[in-house]
């Protein structure tokens, strides 16, 4: 006896439960059917876009657009997007993705609408060509992402410094004292020599990053791996001798030490602590972030020592969970398009990938109110068609990860250059096993 | 139902007529016997859902080469444990999850001991002192972490100010493994020192006054009598507050991750040296090697060091004065109540 009503107080307490828990898991708002469609674009750093978004909803009255995550750090932006993308839920309608990330992305594209179903190879024009390949998979039959901008590389300093120091302030004298790593070298030390109370550049880690994308680029254009997908750390010379010039640079005591991207990296920026940063556009944005508007005309933009060179750059993407695939491929082909790439230069500097926009006067000849009217288009522009990117391979980001924390604990002390380079070599192995 | 009245024994009439009292009070006899556990299935339904499940399907991906975003995930055995086992920086991230639960959480508990007895006593205006102990954990700890964080920065930190001030050096409270660990524990010890104050505080006031008056008679001091009557007889609450904080320290995430910041802090410093280990889990989970299955085989150790540190836990405490006392003080209220 009892079983029959056993069986029924489970059941009732299971509806029971249920029902408590539905109504608990109902609490989203869906958007009411037939009102306008929301897209959800998500983003880090400073791309550039809110004016574009105005214009595109004036344009479209039935689509909304709503951002999130400007002003981000990458690094907390990379693991977010990556966990909606495994749950299939989360993330937004257009995503932005940086090229370091996209190679791990390509790995697993069946999360991403294949842009070439959507009219997109008639865009392949609109893209320098190697950014347009980036997007592609290695088979080449799905793009993923469209190209947003480049990271042609210059170098930021502060006249008001170099001026403390005695040293040439205006940007072409200054573009003279550095042809070389060597000079860039020569001349920290003579400001270091002057005792300004500031440090001659931030971090070892951004220059070490600027460093060896500039020489793996006119090298073999490849860093960490080879096209190949090997490991290569331990045997490529560009990867070496980026690190023999960034070990020269901290032993010479120019870095502030100050841990890029940390809290004191920001508060450094504000309190002038720093004489140069190695500066891709996209890090123009930055600077005129973190130093804020008290720093504006304090700020000029010179050549980068050595030659040339690619950091970042990022790609939109549309997620196949996407609700909306149809209005937000249209939506990143808008911003993507040299128009919109026009808008995110003039509004935060990032550097067009699009030829016709490179080309356009309003980035060829335009000019940086806040670093001293600087011509930004001459210095980014003109050598960004030029540009030799860097191939980076599936770990890329955890293998970087490794190699900029080996260079870290040296420049705190923590390790002497030889056993740096040895963990950086047995780290980056191992994560790269992982 | 048929079948049930089937199988009873032959009805006379007279009983036939009783059925519906029978069955009403079969009813209530039923509704006594299971509705407790209509009761507390919801309990169990929620954590069926968001306990147990979880946590066994944790172990099945740890069982399998995962990869956060692949298609396929190939089931791989033991080879996450005994790779796990093998991996210094997973036993370093260990090492330094108790160091730091160890540095936090014996001053901690020992602050809030000797706060609650402070509390305890006649004080002018004491329920203002009692609310503003517990004020540090209405905080945030994103914002206690972030608030620590800048005060132990290295260059423009307020704590290496200080210590400039009275002539001792710069400490880098973030490339140092001991400097940091302090740094993250005065960070627990901040959030959770008036927490565990007010929970000790409850307890003592449990403890009957007539204990501390006939120890007076007897010419017991303050001190005699917090160790030998206030520490026995709070001791199922040490335990009590011992174990949570046991399992709040050695799931230490947020504060230790917050501390860091710039370029991938989830890395807890330039040699790891802060990392705890659900730091060390999320690193592998997450960004930036998105290895599942890693992640969930470092999840399952963490709960198996939780569950032996808990048990060291309350056979060390039983041993200390044996567990019989408190007990035995109950019962002695009790009968004096009467």
């Amino acid at each position: 006896m009892g079983v029959f009503p056993r069986r029924r107080l489970a059941a009732m307490a299971l509806v029971a439960a249920t029902a408590l828990l539905t109504t608990a898991g109902c609490g989203g708002n869906e958007p009411a059917e037939g009102g306008p469609v929301t897209l959800t674009v998500d983003v880090f750093g400073q791309m550039g876009y809110e004016e574009l978004y105005q214009e595109y909803m004036a344009a479209h009255p039935d689509v909304k657009i709503v951002e999130r995550g400007t002003g981000g750090n990458l690094d907390e932006y990379s693991p977010k997007l990556t966990q909606w993308l495994a749950a299939g839920k989360g993330a937004g309608d257009v995503v932005a993705i940086e090229e370091g990330l996209l190679v791990e992305y390509k790995a697993n594209p069946q999360n991403f609408v294949n842009l070439l179903d959507h009219g997109a190879a008639d865009l392949k024009g609109n893209f320098l060509d190697w950014k347009w390949n980036q997007g592609l998979t290695a088979d080449g039959k799905q793009l993923i992402g469209l190209g947003t901008d480049v990271g042609g590389m210059a170098m930021c300093y502060r006249k008001d410094l170099f001026a403390k120091a005695g040293l040439p302030t205006g940007r072409d004298e200054v573009s003279k004292l550095w042809p070389t790593w060597q000079d860039y070298v020569a001349t920290g030390e003579k400001f270091k020599a002057a005792n300004t109370g500031a440090s001659f550049l931030d971090a070892a880690t951004n220059i070490f990053n600027t460093i060896v994308l500039q020489t793996a680029g006119n090298a073999q254009g490849y860093h960490y791996y080879d096209t190949g997908n090997n490991l290569v750390v331990d045997s490529n010379p560009a990867v070496k001798q980026a690190w023999d010039t960034t070990m020269d640079i901290i032993d010479s005591g120019l870095s502030g030490k100050y841990g890029s991207w940390s809290e004191e990296w920001v508060s450094a920026f504000k309190q002038a602590k720093f004489a140069t940063i190695a500066c891709p556009a996209w890090m123009t944005g930055v600077i005129e972030g973190n130093a804020g508007p008290a720093a504006k005309g304090k700020w000029d933009i010179a050549q980068v020592p050595g030659n040339g060179g690619n950091w970042g750059g990022s790609f939109l993407a549309v997620p196949k969970q996407s609700k909306h695939q149809a209005e937000a491929i249209a939506l990143a082909k808008f911003l993507t398009s040299a128009k919109g790439q026009i808008g995110a230069f003039k509004a935060k500097g990032p550097l067009p990938s699009n030829p016709q926009a490179l080309d356009d006067p309003a980035v060829a000849d335009s000019k940086s109110a806040y670093f001293s009217d600087a011509p930004v288009g001459k210095i980014f522009a003109a050598g960004a068609k030029s540009l030799k990117p860097v191939y980076m391979g599936p770990k890329n980001q955890a293998v970087r990860t490794e190699v900029e924390n080996a260079v870290r604990t040296v420049e705190l002390g923590q390790r002497n250059p030889g056993q740096g380079w040895t963990d950086a070599v047995d780290n980056a192995k191992k994560a790269a096993a992982k | 139902m048929s079948v049930q009245l089937d199988a009873r024994p032959p009805a006379t009439p007279a009983a036939r007529r009783t059925a519906r009292p029978g069955r009403a009070f079969r009813l209530s006899r039923l509704d006594e016997k299971y509705s407790p556990y209509l009761y507390i299935a919801p309990f169990f339904l929620l954590f069926g859902v968001f306990g147990a499940y979880p946590l066994a399907y944790t172990f099945w991906v740890s069982l399998h080469d995962w990869d956060l975003l692949g298609a396929e995930h190939p089931f791989v055995g033991a080879e996450n444990y005994s790779r796990l086992l093998a991996d210094a920086d997973f036993w370093h991230s260990v090492v330094n999850t108790l160091g730091i639960f160890v540095i936090s959480t014996v001053p901690q508990l020992l602050a809030a001991l000797w706060l609650a007895s402070l509390l305890n006593r006649r004080l002018r205006a004491r329920t203002t002192w009692r609310m503003a102990v517990l004020v540090p954990n209405v905080t945030s700890t994103a914002a206690v972490a972030i608030v620590f964080g800048v005060l132990f920065g290295r260059q423009f930190g307020m704590i290496n100010w200080l210590l400039d001030l009275v002539g001792v050096g710069a400490i880098d409270w973030k490339a140092n493994r001991f400097a940091s660990w302090v740094a993250i524990s005065a960070m627990v010890d901040w959030r959770w020192t008036g927490y565990n104050a007010l929970i000790f505080l409850a307890a003592m006031q449990a403890i009957p006054g007539d204990l501390y008056e006939s120890s007076a008679i007897d010419g017991a001091s303050r001190t005699r009598q917090f160790w030998s009557i206030t520490v026995p007889l709070l001791k199922p609450t040490i335990i009590f507050a011992v174990i949570v904080s046991t399992i709040g320290g050695l799931q230490l995430f947020t504060e230790p991750r917050l501390f860091h910041s710039g370029t991938n802090p989830i890395r807890g410093g330039p040699l790891r040296e802060s990392q705890t280990m659900t730091m060390y889990m999320f690193e592998n989970a997450f960004a930036p090697h998105y290895n599942f299955g890693y992640g969930s085989a470092v999840a399952w150790l963490l709960f198996a060091l939780i569950a032996i540190v808990a048990a060291i836990n309350v056979v060390v405490l039983r041993r200390l004065g044996g567990t019989d006392r408190p007990a035995r003080a109950r019962r002695v209220r009790k009968e004096r109540s009467r």
